[in-house]
């Protein structure tokens, strides 16, 4: 009884995930589209831990472990490209990004 | 149906709860930095949630640390990430 109720759980996630899609493409800034992108990264953890719960698998937590690390450096990545010569250092006030 | 899967049950729909709310956040919000705020609480909650409870599940201390420290690296990255992207979405240049 409980495998079904997590595989419900791990349903309704990546429902949740889905509906964040939506953000994807209507996404206005390119900032909407990578807020998408990473909740996809937490969203897709959620489901793999419920699906490790499910099946009773603890290999698949690892799933959850690489998909948090990498929405983590996705979110890097999307911020070295903002600034103008890729620096990408955000704490630099200065005008040319150093 | 024994206390700790009441229990258990409970907890997957507070976090289920969370991550809709994160969804709906993100979707109706006007602005940037509103949504950033809406996706990195709600989804954090959301996943502490499921992560008590499939450490309920799984029954053993050394998976429930392991979940634990899952919630933990998905906290620190999304509060870092936030951080960015909120301050990448001020500058100028990326409104262009």
């Amino acid at each position: 009884m409980m495998e079904e109720l997590f595989m419900l759980a791990a349903l309704c996630v990546l429902l949740s995930v889905a509906g964040a899609l939506y953000r994807a493409w209507r996404g206005p800034g390119r900032a909407d589209r990578m807020m998408s992108a990473q909740l996809i990264g937490s969203g897709g953890g959620g489901v793999a831990v419920l699906i490790a719960a499910a099946r009773r698998e603890p290999a698949i937590l690892d799933v959850a472990l690489v998909l948090a690390l990498l929405a983590a450096f996705a979110a890097i990545a999307f911020v070295k490209t903002i600034t103008r010569d890729g620096a990408g250092d955000p704490e630099a006030d200065t005008e040319d990004g150093r | 149906m024994s206390v700790v899967e009441l229990i258990t049950a409970a907890l997957l729909a507070i976090g289920v709860f969370f991550y809709f709310a994160g969804t709906v956040g993100i979707l109706r919000f006007p602005d940037v930095h509103s949504r950033l705020h809406a996706l990195t609480k709600a989804d954090n909650l959301g996943l502490m949630a499921i992560v008590i409870a499939a450490g309920l599940h799984f029954g053993d201390g050394w998976i429930a640390g392991k979940l634990a420290l899952i919630w933990l690296l998905a906290l620190f990255a999304a509060g870092m990430a936030a951080q960015l992207v909120a301050r990448a979405a001020l500058s100028p240049e990326h409104n262009a």
